[in-house]
């Protein structure tokens, strides 16, 4: 370069001598490895991250705000909102939150599809976090692959509710309708040939040599960040922790199967998304553990009584049924005054509920705890001392979706 | 369940009567009412003693109750992985009152402080970067205490003759409509015309 002819601000024009100086960078709101609406300051020395700002809130909707004007039952369809790429698993929570101060208990048969579905979700969440993340490192084929299987499972989330994504499906009290059993046997036939797919989404990436170059010793987390900066679900298990809320604190009814919890050795990019490969088998045997039990547990879906709406056929003949079931539509049920909070292990990690009630039919106050918003707010400790190149993939294994995290 | 819970609240109570001003297990989770001057302390000795170790802050939250003295609650939740238990903390503080921050113990309450700022407006002292986090650059107000209205104050569009995106009062084709479920029999509170001269009967 000609150093005479441009004045590329790197040279006093006092003393003529080389100055250094950090450069910022904008990464994103509108970049594609940003997952979403993510804005992060970056300062850069040379191509080493230095500091790392993330500006967060682009697509913040309010719904915290929006919920303390609607009934418990209008406020279901928020939750798919936040996290959509799994949505079932955040209803999950706020059904949980309500069942738990309502008192109510749920239906065996209930119970066992919001496994089975939640566990579909994890599925749903995971293809698209590996292939994704490996669509960030460079390669092109593994999402191709991946989302045909989610376009299957979405599949079933439709023949399960009528919506691909936004289900509305898990109720307080139980689940919407019951499931065919056709679509069981679909489900059932699914699992079967899955793992032949898992197998070849591995074959692209385990072994990858580039893959493994991104990932490996990238964006280690030890035991002590974890503590300290609250992180859950894969971020946890990738640094050997295990550590499962399904396990640790059973809800619903996890307790009856079996499922290992797969736990990674280094803490780094590459041994999460071995965690993330394992725990999509897991969940597979898992649907194929409650497609057994449900073939026996036949029976009602819904806990039928104040919060349940009362049986179609039902409202045809009694008079009650008919004026309970509009009151619960426009009135909506009440839950007895308290503050509970209830988390499920959503895919992403410990996703919960703080629900303050106050006895009358909307919620006082409900603080959503997301566990991408954790996650986050540590990029810059994580970051830190990366290269520039590295930041996407960390955002990759992070597992952040911003409908959760600005919520 | 909750045994393990009223005997790990009476050890807490034990240990830090200065800090506790009461503790109950309700729905089988703890809560205890803490004092918001030695929070900081409070949350340090959770995570070091060893029968509690609280080592993550799960959450950290505000709740507004406009009709009390003591307006905000800031409510603080815990979770041990290694004794498997969570606690709930709650602080009520008045609307001027400045809560000590925890940073400095949890490095991750930092973006749920800058939230609990964000939306209620409450001031934590001691925290490394008190701005605002959800919300758009330069907004104004604290969205989620009850006294904000649901719509906002402002709204936003893209301006096609001066090229740029503007911000203009909320206006409304219809009224915001904020409905009144209640039965007529239960909770409702109707003001009906003539209902003033009650008094006045006598």
């Amino acid at each position: 370069m000609d150093g005479s002819k441009f004045d590329d601000g790197s040279t006093d024009a006092l003393s003529g001598e080389q100055e250094i100086r950090n450069f910022n960078l904008n990464f994103g709101p509108q970049h594609p490895a940003a997952h979403g609406v993510l804005r992060l300051v970056l300062e850069l020395d040379g191509e080493i991250v230095e500091r790392c700002d993330p500006h967060i809130g682009l697509l913040h909707r309010g719904t915290e705000k929006l919920m303390e004007s609607r009934t418990y039952l209008q406020n279901l369809p928020y939750f798919d909102r936040l996290d959509y790429v799994a949505p079932m698993n955040q209803e999950h929570a706020w059904c949980l939150a309500i069942e738990k101060l309502t008192g109510v208990e749920v239906p065996r048969r209930a119970q066992l599809i919001r496994v089975l579905y939640s566990e579909i979700g994890r599925i749903l969440n995971h293809l698209l976090n590996v292939t994704t993340q490996a669509m960030d490192v460079g390669a092109l084929t593994p999402p191709l692959w991946g989302f045909e299987e989610r376009e299957k499972l979405m599949i079933f989330y439709e023949r399960a509710c009528g919506a691909r994504l936004h289900s509305a499906y898990f109720r307080p009290g139980g689940v919407h309708q019951d499931l065919p059993d056709k679509l069981i046997d679909d489900i059932e036939e699914w699992t079967l040939h899955f793992p032949q797919v898992l197998d070849d989404i591995d074959a692209l990436l385990t072994e990858n040599r580039i893959f493994k170059q991104r990932n490996a010793d990238i964006g280690v987390v030890s035991e002590e960040d974890i503590q300290l900066y609250g992180f859950s679900g894969v971020m946890v298990r990738g640094s050997g922790l295990a550590w499962d809320l399904r396990r640790a604190q059973p809800y619903e009814c996890y307790d009856e199967f079996e499922f290992q919890i797969p736990v990674g050795k280094n803490g780094d990019c590459y041994d999460r998304y071995l965690c993330r490969m394992e725990e999509m088998r897991q969940s597979t045997s898992i649907i194929r553990q409650a497609i057994v039990k449900l073939r026996e547990a036949t029976g009602d879906v819904m806990t039928r009584g104040k919060i349940g709406p009362p049986k179609r056929g039902e409202m045809k003949t009694s008079m009650e049924a008919l004026i309970h079931h509009f009151k619960l539509y426009t009135e909506g049920f009440h839950v007895p005054e308290g503050e509970v909070y209830a988390a499920v292990e959503a895919p992403k990690g410990e996703f919960g509920v703080y629900l303050v009630a106050d006895g009358t039919n909307r919620p006082y106050r409900a603080k959503l705890r997301a566990p991408g918003f954790s996650h986050l707010q540590a990029m810059e400790h994580v970051t830190r001392g990366h290269q520039l190149a590295d930041v996407a993939a960390i955002i990759g294994t992070m597992d952040i979706v911003f409908g959760e995290v600005d919520r | 369940m909750s045994e393990a819970l009223k005997e790990l609240g009476a050890h807490i109570e034990a240990k830090r009567g200065d800090c506790v001003l009461g503790w109950d297990v309700t729905h089988d989770e703890l809560n205890i009412d803490v004092t918001p001057a030695n929070i900081a302390g409070f949350v340090e000795f959770l995570k070091v003693d060893p029968t509690c170790r609280f080592s993550t802050l799960i959450d950290l939250t505000g709740v507004d109750y406009p009709e009390r003295p003591k307006r905000f609650d800031v409510v603080y939740h815990l979770l041990s992985m290694y004794q498997n238990q969570r606690v709930r903390l709650r602080a009520s503080i008045r609307e001027d009152e400045v809560v000590p921050s925890v940073t400095a113990v949890h490095p991750g309450a930092n973006w749920f402080e800058r939230e609990v700022f964000d939306m209620f407006g409450i001031l934590f002292s001691g925290h490394p970067d008190l701005r605002r986090l959800l919300t758009d650059y330069g907004f104004r107000g604290h969205p989620l205490r009850k006294d904000f209205p649901t719509t906002g104050y402002t709204e936003v569009r893209y301006d096609e003759a001066q090229k740029r995106v503007i911000y203009e009062p909320v206006s409304l084709v219809q009224e915001y409509r904020q409905f009144d479920f209640m039965s007529p029999w239960e909770g409702a509170d109707y003001i009906l015309p003539g209902d003033e001269k009650e008094g006045d009967a006598t």
